[in-house]
């Protein structure tokens, strides 16, 4: 059994309150009829029902933490363009890639008519005239989905011109990439959408709501994201906040992977449910395999520090996850217990960071390639003690200063605190060293073991 | 093996006309000249370039910045298994060893018989259903050894070409947005108005 849907690989309902799952239990979720007969498109028609200026404040008001990785609220970022320049445009970023995350595809699959609402919403409340939705390239059924789901709204009149006659109007141009993780970063997203190789672009300015999409001030925001706004746009800004806690609202989507009972994706509520709650709660994943230990998790995405068991009542709060030396990220939780083999572990996150850099910076071109060579070296047995200093060496090339990690017990260990410092324009390059970090501080024995010990063998005869 | 044909080029023009700059359409296209041809080849690319006002040389620099653009003939069906960490967790290796022995390929190579390639790929966004894998862009999910042997007897079979299209084409559907319906792509030096609705009153 794969969650208990089979339309909905992975996804677990629960007895919680839902705002983008709620039409989850319908095999056909993602048609318009189903959309229609569920409260779909009342949102977007309550909104259109009074200025947009006023949609924006309901949308600043609840705080609407962004859902793709930094959990930048998205009323804050729409406020964020320059006066007086036009157009502006919405790119909503659908690159899903970050190892562990798993709930935009699902929610492009399940329900693309909200995705669309959502759009539309954002779109009538910032001043936005042309949207692009960019998919990522290896999902093909998101794509198809969201590709009917776009021809029946335009077919039925809620996109395009006079949207459900209004005087509000407004393309949605479906878009796809191609394979590229290091996309997913908003600057890069956009040169990817311009036809160029998909870099970042170098800050400042720190956000596109400055200068974006062909030099205009552009809004990127992650599926996720968007498509909580229907359901605001209905029920309120109150309604929204009296879910979860004062700085994160609302309900967010988790994945929790690795070896659990039962891997999951959830709408768990914000702010309060713990990673004890995640792993080892009934409703959640029901605890690690076979009765094995916990041994390590990643909270939020790949690119994220790593916990141990001393963060398990740590909940989804950002503001308690920085000072405890990590980040929730994309709600990603990926778990390990106790046979894991940690440098092992490590090295398929390093290994994917170094593939997916784009190559723009040196310290991430060269450094993740050099992570990911001396950490294979050390799984294969053929590391030296030089390596583990090599390791770090290579680290602080990428980041300076103190690396985020957690605290631990068994270690003694005080935690050090997120954010880091970075020589690269984006994260993709600290992403490759986050893991090597945590698992050298939180483990290094499992290092030391793999070590070689070679000696220096004196060579007769060549004395001068 | 070539060009865009006749009907590619107007599904190309349609696209064009989505962007307020042609150039957003070059991977769109490429993934178009990839659907005619099964890979990208070099005539595609000039003549994209010809469309959407670039040369020949950008759009192999875009094109090659993407991994799924293959830009030499590759198998029928393309095979990722991902090895990213959930999967890996989840005995990814294992499956990728049983797979390269099954198939008689490393990671990366083609069946003799031009059927199947094989790759690794990277994370997938299915990772609670370990170890995943793509077959052109179709998910299995928490795959073992004998689901792979059965997935490569099927497709031997032609049991799943009903599901899974020839490599190149990923969505089956494509966006068509009605002439009377679209509001129409401007460039943006042709906009210097705040749009309509930003009046201060409602649009409904």
């Amino acid at each position: 059994m794969t969650g208990s849907y089979p339309h909905a690989p992975g996804f677990w309902a629960g007895d919680r309150p839902r705002i983008v799952t709620s039409r989850f239990e319908h095999a056909d979720s993602h048609t318009l009829e189903r959309y229609l007969a569920t409260d779909g498109y009342s949102g977007l028609r309550k909104a259109l029902g009074r200025p947009a200026s006023e949609i924006h404040d309901e949308v600043k008001n609840a705080t609407v933490l962004g859902r793709g990785g930094a959990g930048f609220p998205a009323g804050t970022k729409w406020g964020l363009t320059p006066q007086g320049v036009w157009p502006r445009y919405l790119v909503v970023n659908g690159d899903e890639s970050e190892p562990g995350t798993y709930k935009d595809r699902l929610l492009m699959e399940r329900d693309p008519h909200q995705l669309i609402e959502g759009c539309l919403i954002a779109c009538y409340a910032a001043g936005l005239s042309q949207c692009f939705l960019y998919i990522r390239g290896e999902m093909a059924l998101a794509q198809e989905r969201v590709a009917t789901a776009l021809n029946e709204a335009y077919a039925a009149g809620y996109v395009g011109r006079n949207v459900l006659g209004s005087r509000f109007s407004v393309d949605i141009v479906l878009h796809w990439g191609a394979g590229a993780y290091v996309v997913g970063e908003e600057t890069a997203l956009i040169e990817s959408l311009e036809g160029n190789r998909g870099m970042p672009r170098l800050k400042p300015p720190y956000f596109p709501a400055a200068i974006g999409l062909y030099g205009q001030p552009t809004i990127v925001n992650n599926v996720e994201t968007l498509a909580n706004l229907p359901w605001l746009a209905r029920h309120g800004a109150e309604a929204y906040t009296s879910i979860g806690t004062k700085t994160s609202p609302g309900t967010r989507m988790v994945a929790v992977s690795g070896h659990v009972k039962r891997p999951g994706v959830f709408e768990i509520v914000n702010g309060t449910t713990t990673f004890r709650d995640l792993i080892f709660g009934d409703e959640f994943c029901g605890g690690i395999r076979d009765g094995n230990e916990l041994k390590a998790f990643v909270p939020g995405g790949g690119s994220a520090p790593w916990f141990t068991p001393d963060q398990l009542d740590l909940p989804f709060e950002a503001s308690q996850i920085g000072p405890a030396g990590s980040m929730l990220g994309s709600g990603a939780v990926m778990v390990m217990d106790h046979t894991t083999d940690i440098p092992k572990a490590a090295l398929t996150l390093t290994r994917f960071y170094a593939h997916e850099s784009c190559g723009k910076c040196t310290p991430c071109r060269e450094g993740g390639t050099w992570l990911e060579r001396i950490l294979s070296r050390i799984v294969d047995g053929k590391g030296t003690h030089a390596d583990l200093d090599q390791l770090t060496e290579v680290g602080e090339s990428i980041c300076p200063g103190a690396f985020p990690h957690a605290s631990s017990s068994r270690l003694g260990l005080a935690a050090t605190p997120f954010p880091y410092r970075m020589n690269t324009i984006c994260f993709v390059g600290p992403s490759a060293y986050a893991p090597v970090h945590s698992a050298l501080t939180l483990f290094r024995e499992e290092f030391e073991a793999r070590i070689v010990e070679r000696k220096l063998i004196p060579v007769a005869g060549v004395a001068s | 093996m070539a060009r865009l044909s006749e009907d590619n080029v107007r599904l190309a023009r349609e696209i064009i006309a989505r962007y307020p700059k042609a150039r957003s359409a070059t991977i769109p296209l490429l993934h178009l000249a990839q659907q005619q041809d099964g890979w990208v080849t070099n005539e595609a690319m000039a003549h994209i370039g010809d469309l959407v006002g670039a040369t020949s040389a950008e759009v192999l620099g875009t094109a090659t910045f993407y991994e799924m653009f293959k830009f030499e003939p590759v198998g029928k069906y393309v095979v990722n298994i991902c090895g990213t960490m959930s999967c890996a967790l989840m005995g990814a290796e294992d499956l990728m060893h049983h797979a390269e022995e099954k198939l008689g390929v490393r990671l990366g190579g083609t069946t003799s018989d031009g059927l199947i390639t094989l790759e690794r790929a990277e994370c997938q966004a299915a990772c609670t259903e370990a170890p995943c894998l793509q077959v052109n862009y179709r998910y299995r999910f928490r795959v073992t050894n004998a689901d792979f042997d059965r997935l490569v007897d099927d497709l031997r079979a032609g049991r799943l070409d009903a599901e899974i299209p020839p490599h190149g084409t990923v969505a089956r559907v494509r966006q068509s947005i009605p002439v009377d319906r679209a509001v129409g792509a401007v460039p943006p030096e042709a906009v210097t108005e705040p749009p309509v609705w930003l009046d201060g009153k409602a649009a409904l």
